[in-house]
């Protein structure tokens, strides 16, 4: 009896064992919720170019979540060496509060350190039942949005000021805009921490009729749930996403791995890096990429978190930090 | 006494089989259904695809990982139960409400806010952290701070299921032991031991259960890292939300199986415990 048990404690062992044998070089990239297939495909690529051009093996790993959860999680300790979130101002939180990333982070990488871009398009059942064409369609009586929460969610603050824009435009003013903004978050019946949940909650447990979502996960969320369940409604006018990425110098530096870290981050900038960006359906920044795929993305006005809002310090603070706009309009909830 | 014998019930058939039924339809809507579903869902591509999900080299890891923290957190709750009701039930002492108290925390704390503590005491811009940083110790995010935060919410099972049962059988035989002239440690292996042997059984099932399935603390303390990371239900929930259906409800049943097993073992025990008592008791 003793030997058997002890047979099954060696067994037990060797199994839990396997996994920390080998050492090699090790990137943790950070990122956002809907780029888990489009980093597990660039990760591979990049990991095969890696070892052909130093012999290096190189092992990227991923962990995902609601942009602003996962700053706070590498404020908080989180030992990425590159951070690629939804918008810049969740790696400029990572650079105030830890001082991990040197300030300017942002000029560091072609484009502002966006190495593809997004927008906001609507998700709407098959055969669109509610007639939702554009933004003022979504706060209608008897519309429910889903959209994930701007406190935890990148995509959910893209989402606020592409309806905010359009608001302001539309109707004329910032007081306009946020009575437009308080009625369409009025309509919303579960806020996701992060823009998957969102669309879980929409295509899965069938709840709501319109899903404001990055682009890319609309087109996911139609090619893996097929055509037969859910359509994409293109607005008059949305918003230019740019998810920004960065090395964590801190991190880097401590770890010895600054050099893979930078060099991972300018391979995303490679056409071929670009072929997968716009196969996720991120738009690509290389325009000849771009051009090959033009097809594939609707033509719309976009505007800029720049141009509309003063920046994303400004934007975070007057509408999403504590006590501001947001707070204010979800009082009433 | 003689009636009851003859008619141990007096409702009419009518009203036993309505409930007996409504007890059968309750058990089956709410634990076979269920239960059912995530091995039907698991299987729905066949068994070739359900291989293939559980051997995945995430889901091995997430598997592993699982049992790793198990293996850690249910002995070190186990010494821990049986200490701290030891203590409670067969002495008096100061702050003993307060002790008892404590180990009540984790059943009333969420779990989010369980895990949350970690963040907030180990993170780096918590109260150690920065030290543990200079020291390159890593807890949060790494495997020794979701070890942490299954022990802090397994903490209470073993011991709540101890202090009752300590408590109600007082310390008799203890004392009959001491005045024999019986050790500490033989009072505590052939007295205490025997007599708390199914509620600490119970209790450690209980723990292993919890431990294995513990979501939202260890959510909050894992940084979510692909293969290193991630649990057997955060991996089960990260399937799910790439909509991969069927490796999501293959590892759901692996953890499902877990459980399983582990009520198997308990009825397997109870068998041959209550066999040698019977022997024990013709002597």
């Amino acid at each position: 009896m003793t030997r058997r048990i002890l047979a099954v404690a060696f067994a037990a062992a060797l199994f839990l064992g396997t996994g920390v044998a080998h050492a090699e070089t090790t990137l943790l990239n950070v990122s956002y919720d809907p780029t888990r297939e489009l980093y597990r495909e660039v990760n591979a690529a990049f990991a095969a170019k890696w070892k052909a051009e130093t012999g290096e093996t190189l092992t990227i790993n991923q962990s995902h979540g609601g942009s602003g959860k996962q700053a706070r999680a590498v404020i908080d300790g989180l030992a990425a060496d590159v951070v690629t979130l939804a918008l810049a101002y969740d790696i400029d939180a990572i650079a105030a509060k830890s001082g991990q990333i040197a300030p300017g982070w942002q000029k560091r990488l072609p484009q502002n350190a966006a190495p593809y871009t997004s927008t906001i398009v609507f998700l709407v059942r098959k055969g669109n039942p509610k007639n939702i064409r554009d933004w003022d369609d979504l706060v209608k009586p008897g519309v429910q949005v889903i959209t994930p929460n701007p406190k935890t969610s990148g995509g959910a603050r893209w989402n606020y000021l592409a309806a905010w824009g359009y608001a302001r435009e539309t109707l004329g003013g910032d007081a306009a805009a946020e009575a437009f903004v308080k009625k369409l978050f009025a309509n919303v019946p579960v806020l996701d921490t992060g823009a998957r949940g969102a669309t879980n909650t929409f295509v899965q447990r069938r709840l709501g009729d319109v899903l404001l979502a990055w682009e890319n996960e609309a087109f996911l969320a139609v090619e893996s749930l097929g055509k037969d369940a859910v359509e994409i409604v293109v607005p008059s006018m949305s918003i230019l996403a740019e998810p920004p990425v960065a090395a964590v110098d801190a991190v880097v530096d401590r770890r010895g791995t600054r050099r893979a870290a930078e060099a991972y981050l300018k391979f995303l900038y490679t056409p071929e890096a670009q072929e997968m960006v716009a196969k996720h359906y991120y738009r690509p920044r290389d325009p000849a990429v771009a051009a090959k795929y033009a097809a594939r993305f609707p033509q719309l006005r976009l505007i800029t978190v720049d141009g509309a809002f003063g920046g994303w310090q400004k934007a975070q603070k007057e509408h999403f930090a504590d006590g501001g706009i947001f707070d204010r309009i979800g009082v009433n909830r | 006494m003689r009636r009851a014998v003859v008619a141990p019930t007096t409702e009419p058939a009518l009203v036993q089989w309505g409930l007996t039924l409504a007890a059968l339809g309750f058990v089956g809507i709410f634990l076979v259904l269920p239960l059912g579903t995530v091995f039907a869902e698991a299987l729905a591509h066949g068994p070739a695809a359900y291989l293939r999900a559980v051997s995945d080299p995430d889901a091995l890891a997430a598997m592993r990982l699982t049992l790793i923290t198990a293996a850690i957190a249910v002995p070190l709750n186990l010494v821990f139960g049986v200490a701290a009701s030891w203590a409670i039930a067969k002495f008096d002492f100061r702050g003993k409400s307060v002790l008892i108290s404590l180990i009540d925390l984790p059943f009333s704390v969420s779990p989010v806010v369980s895990g949350l503590i970690f963040v907030l005491l180990f993170g780096l811009q918590g109260w150690f952290g920065p030290w543990l940083a200079a020291h390159d110790i890593k807890l949060i995010f790494a495997v020794p701070g979701i070890v942490l935060a299954t022990v802090f919410v397994t903490f209470p099972f073993v011991a709540r299921e101890l202090i009752p049962l300590m408590q109600e059988q007082g310390s008799e035989e203890e004392e009959a032991a001491l005045v024999l002239g019986a050790s500490g440690r033989q009072i505590f292996l052939l007295v205490t031991l025997p007599n708390i042997r199914w509620g600490l059984l119970y209790g450690v099932l209980l723990c292993n259960a919890r431990a294995m399935g513990e979501f939202g603390a260890v959510s909050v303390v894992s940084g979510h890292i692909r293969g290193l990371t991630n649990t057997m239900p955060l991996q089960v929930e990260i399937l799910y939300n790439e909509y991969q259906f069927v490796a999501a409800f293959a590892v759901a049943s692996l953890l499902a199986g877990l459980a399983l097993v582990t009520l198997a073992a308990k009825t397997l025990l109870e068998h041959r415990f209550a066999a040698t008592r019977a022997a024990a008791g013709k002597d």
